[in-house]
């Protein structure tokens, strides 16, 4: 086989970074905070890389909606193994209002053009938490979605595809052209090298604009407020299990 | 306004998270229709039309739904939508819910709402974003409001009192034909409750060492009638199986009685069960932030500790 794969990478706040609310209460503090890319999205380049090793694919592009620093991201991508990339866009503002189904507009269209067989995506992004955009991206071109994976498998002219659901794993099979979206298990991301950190800086990054692949990213919902989850209060040391197992039945919880 | 509520269910009986949702449709306010779909159904057709407050189901019993794949769901759900108009479709936030419910956003040209924690109003919403650690309240803008909810924070809508008339569901376009298959399903059989709908739950993190120290946490569970859960840490670490997993990225809980053994207390648990009405650490460093949740906390050695928990319990 020799599948061409898109990857998509997120440009997210990192994930050991605690996270605060903006003083306007409209969304979360960004500037001067670590970001790094989405964990899952680290996942799914992994997964494209190792398929490539293995000759199931010939070529990876990595592509990422989101302001210029969205690039750093795509770099990372591009240091893991990914061939080339696509940088589609978003100024700061706007980001903070796009939302999966813009999104998954955006990857449709560039996966009708790069000629595409297989996207893996991460399952969820860790900023808004939506787990979305996979499922989007199938319904808009009708392929199959296997979402969750756990592992994945080539099988004759398509893919097995082990998921994580609630109580287990189940087992599907797919036909390519499909979407996959990467759950924690699937694998464990590499470090880029210093020297694949150099060559990466050669390889090509095309730049476009929603506009360019004429999605509209009008905004979808209004974001009312955001606020500080309420806190919980701390409550006090037991002495022994004794002692907690007194003050859980005083509780009337065991 | 009508809401439909897509039914999770394993063509035996109805998963808990769907009265969940049922209940979250009735806080929307206006008539409840739930889709049963589904491969030798009739039995859970039956239950979820005794449901209290559900005032019609439409059912589709059909070889196509072998396996539940969002493949076939999705177009389903399309076609009921094109047939009655609802206003709100909901879904529980489980595997099933957010394979399906994205899709069938793809398909209507509209973006749902995940995780779905209070409903405001017929059109806006709060869910948490980054792991919990902020709450957003955001008002949808499009025709349909399509939606996923958070379990733990809907009652259930009640078994029985209900009844509820039987349609037949429209069937729905699947344009792809049959681009996936299911092939099998290898869930983890255990006596114990299910994490999600469990009173108590018990969890270890990567304190226990290894997956064989989890059998301390297993013979304490049987003697609560508790369910076992485990941090993402011990997960990533091999010593249990994903299925396990709470937090952010795993299950989200909250049972009246919560222990935490030998977790240090990430950000991305704390997410997973913060929640709970009762928490209880267990960690012999009294540092871990674990302690900073903790209705009640214990600095000691776990592998002390539990074993004396359990003598404890059993005794009563």
């Amino acid at each position: 086989m020799s599948l061409r794969v898109l990857v998509g990478v997120k440009r997210v706040i990192d994930y050991a970074v605690k996270v605060r609310v903006r003083p306007d209460h409209k969304w979360v503090v960004t500037d001067g905070v670590k970001h790094s890319m989405n964990p899952f999205d680290e996942i799914a380049v992994e997964e494209a890389v190792r398929l490539k090793e293995k000759k199931v694919v010939a070529e990876i592009v990595a592509v990422s909606c989101g302001p210029p620093q969205a690039q750093e991201t795509l770099r990372t991508a591009l240091a893991m193994g990914a061939d080339k990339a696509i940088h589609v866009e978003v100024p700061a503002k706007e980001a903070e209002t796009l939302a999966p189904l813009h999104v998954a507009n955006i990857l449709a269209k560039i996966i009708q053009e790069e000629k595409i067989d297989l996207v893996i995506l991460g399952k969820q992004a860790i900023d808004d938490d939506s787990n979305q955009t996979g499922q989007m991206v199938a319904g808009l071109l009708n392929w199959p979605q296997a979402t969750f994976a756990s592992e994945i498998v080539q099988d004759g002219d398509g893919l097995k595809v082990t998921r994580e659901i609630d109580g287990g794993l189940e087992v599907v099979q797919v036909k390519l052209p499909a979407v996959v979206t990467t759950d924690l298990r699937l694998n464990q991301p590499r470090y880029a090298t210093l020297p694949n950190i150099m060559k990466a800086k050669k390889k090509p990054i095309d730049k476009k604009t929603p506009a360019d692949l004429g999605v509209d990213i009008t905004p979808r919902q209004e974001i009312i407020s955001v606020d500080e989850p309420p806190t919980r209060q701390a409550g006090a040391k037991v002495a022994d299990v004794a002692d907690l197992v007194q003050k859980l039945k005083e509780a009337g919880r065991i | 306004g009508s809401t439909l509520v897509i039914a999770a269910h394993n063509n035996e009986r109805l998963f808990p998270i769907t009265f969940n949702a049922i209940g979250a449709a009735q806080k929307i306010g206006g008539d409840v229709t739930c889709l049963v779909l589904g491969k030798g159904c009739g039995k859970v057709a039956e239950e979820t039309s005794k449901i209290a407050g559900v005032k019609k189901i439409l059912v589709a019993d059909d070889n196509v739904f072998h396996g539940f794949l969002p493949e076939k769901v999705a177009p389903a759900v399309v076609a009921a939508q094109e047939q009655f108009n609802f206003t709100h479709i909901v879904a529980g936030g489980d595997a099933f819910g957010k394979g399906v419910i994205p899709r069938v956003g793809a398909l209507l040209n509209t973006q749902p709402i995940s995780d779905v924690t209070e409903i405001q109003s017929e059109d806006t919403f709060v869910r948490p974003i980054y792991a919990g650690n902020a709450i957003m309240t955001v008002r949808s803008l499009e025709k349909i409001k399509l939606m996923t909810i958070r379990p733990t924070c809907f009652e259930g809508a009640a078994p029985s009192g209900g009844s509820a008339e039987t349609d037949k569901a429209p069937a729905g376009k699947s344009e792809g034909g049959d681009v996936s298959q299911f092939i099998e399903q290898k869930l983890t059989k255990s006596d114990r409750p299910e994490l999600a709908g469990a009173k108590i739950v018990i969890s270890g993190g990567r304190g226990m060492k290894n997956g064989e120290n989890f059998k301390m946490l297993y013979d304490l569970a049987d003697q609560m009638g508790a369910a076992v859960g485990a941090s993402r840490a011990a997960v990533d670490a091999g010593f249990v199986p994903n299925d396990m997993q709470i937090g952010q990225t795993g299950k989200i809980v909250a049972p009246e009685l919560y222990i935490a053994v030998g977790i240090s207390g990430a950000i991305q648990h704390l997410a997973g069960m913060k929640d709970s009405k009762t928490i209880v650490a267990i960690n012999k460093d009294p540092d871990a932030p674990i302690f900073q949740v903790a209705d009640f906390g214990l600095v000691e050695d776990l592998f002390k500790v539990v074993p004396e928990l359990t003598k404890l319990v059993t005794k009563k």
